[in-house]
């Protein structure tokens, strides 16, 4: 008898054969309000409003955040949603 | 227009009706602009037999429509191509349902917007979808200086389109606040 294997099991085996964890960065953006961009931060992401405002920060003067890690299936969830929202956000590889 | 404020767990705002017009018909113009990408996807049969809704795998020639719909990967275009095809149809639903629900809330003839938390995000994101394809056509590079074209011309149609992203912004703004509590 087997046990029944999770979605989640067999992602971190493909994960852990050839992938290093994903991140998603989010990019300056003239347009986009910083306060609005804080508020998503907050909502979408879950981070503390500090968190969220220093994330914000960065992405303004830094040009670029990194605002999450994790898994790609997750990474890609996370980069529709704020694709959804107005963010301009992609993906990558953390090497 | 009167901006948003928080008053007893409802966010609210008045708008005139010629404002509200112009609010509704530049949500709508975004929803066209969407909906015609969407009438773009390449004929898939694997959609026509699984019924999965598959986009294309190309950015979108407008530079507007481009910004509502981000490649996912920036270097890697194979990448980019496969997760447009899978998840673009998804974004292009979430600011559909956004630009609905901003309709659905504004009163046509104008008057008082009463929005729950839930319809106040929807608020946001289509606030923010139609300041994003203004930036684009105005070609916004900094957040407080009127781009050269409006600048050049304060009677021209450029610098009337820079004043109605300022408002729009004004509007988002007042809402946003509200939302995070510092209104």
């Amino acid at each position: 008898m087997t046990l029944p294997v999770s979605d989640s099991e067999v992602g971190s085996l493909s994960d852990a054969a050839e992938d290093a964890p994903w991140v998603v960065i989010v990019w300056n953006d003239p347009v986009n309000l910083m306060s609005y961009v804080t508020y998503v931060f907050q909502t979408l992401l879950g981070h503390p409003r500090p968190v969220a405002e220093k994330l914000m920060l960065d992405v303004h003067h830094k040009g670029r955040a990194t605002v999450a890690h994790g898994p790609r299936d997750a990474m890609e969830s996370i980069v529709t949603q704020l694709h959804g929202a107005g963010l301009w956000a992609t993906m990558a590889q953390d090497r | 227009m009167r901006p948003f404020r928080s008053r007893l767990g409802r966010f609210t705002a008045a708008f005139d009706p010629a404002e509200a017009t112009l609010l509704a018909d530049l949500v709508d113009q975004v929803r066209t602009l969407l909906a015609q990408r969407c009438g773009g996807a390449e004929d898939d049969p694997l959609a026509g037999l699984t019924g999965m809704a598959v986009g294309p795998s190309t950015p979108p020639d407008d530079p507007a429509v481009a910004r509502l719909l981000p490649a996912f990967h920036r270097d890697d275009e194979g990448l980019a191509a496969g997760l447009r095809m899978l998840r673009e149809p998804e974004v292009i639903a979430a600011k559909d349902d956004a630009a609905v629900a901003l309709l659905d809330t504004l009163p046509r003839g104008g008057g008082t917007v009463r929005l729950t938390e839930q319809t106040a995000r929807s608020w946001l994101v289509a606030l923010n979808d139609v300041r994003l394809v203004f930036g684009v056509r105005l070609n916004i590079t900094e957040d407080a200086t009127p781009p050269a074209a409006a600048a050049a011309d304060p009677r021209g149609p450029e610098y009337a389109m820079y004043l109605t992203y300022r408002w729009l912004s004004t509007i988002q703004e007042s809402l946003v606040q509200a939302m995070l509590g510092d209104a």
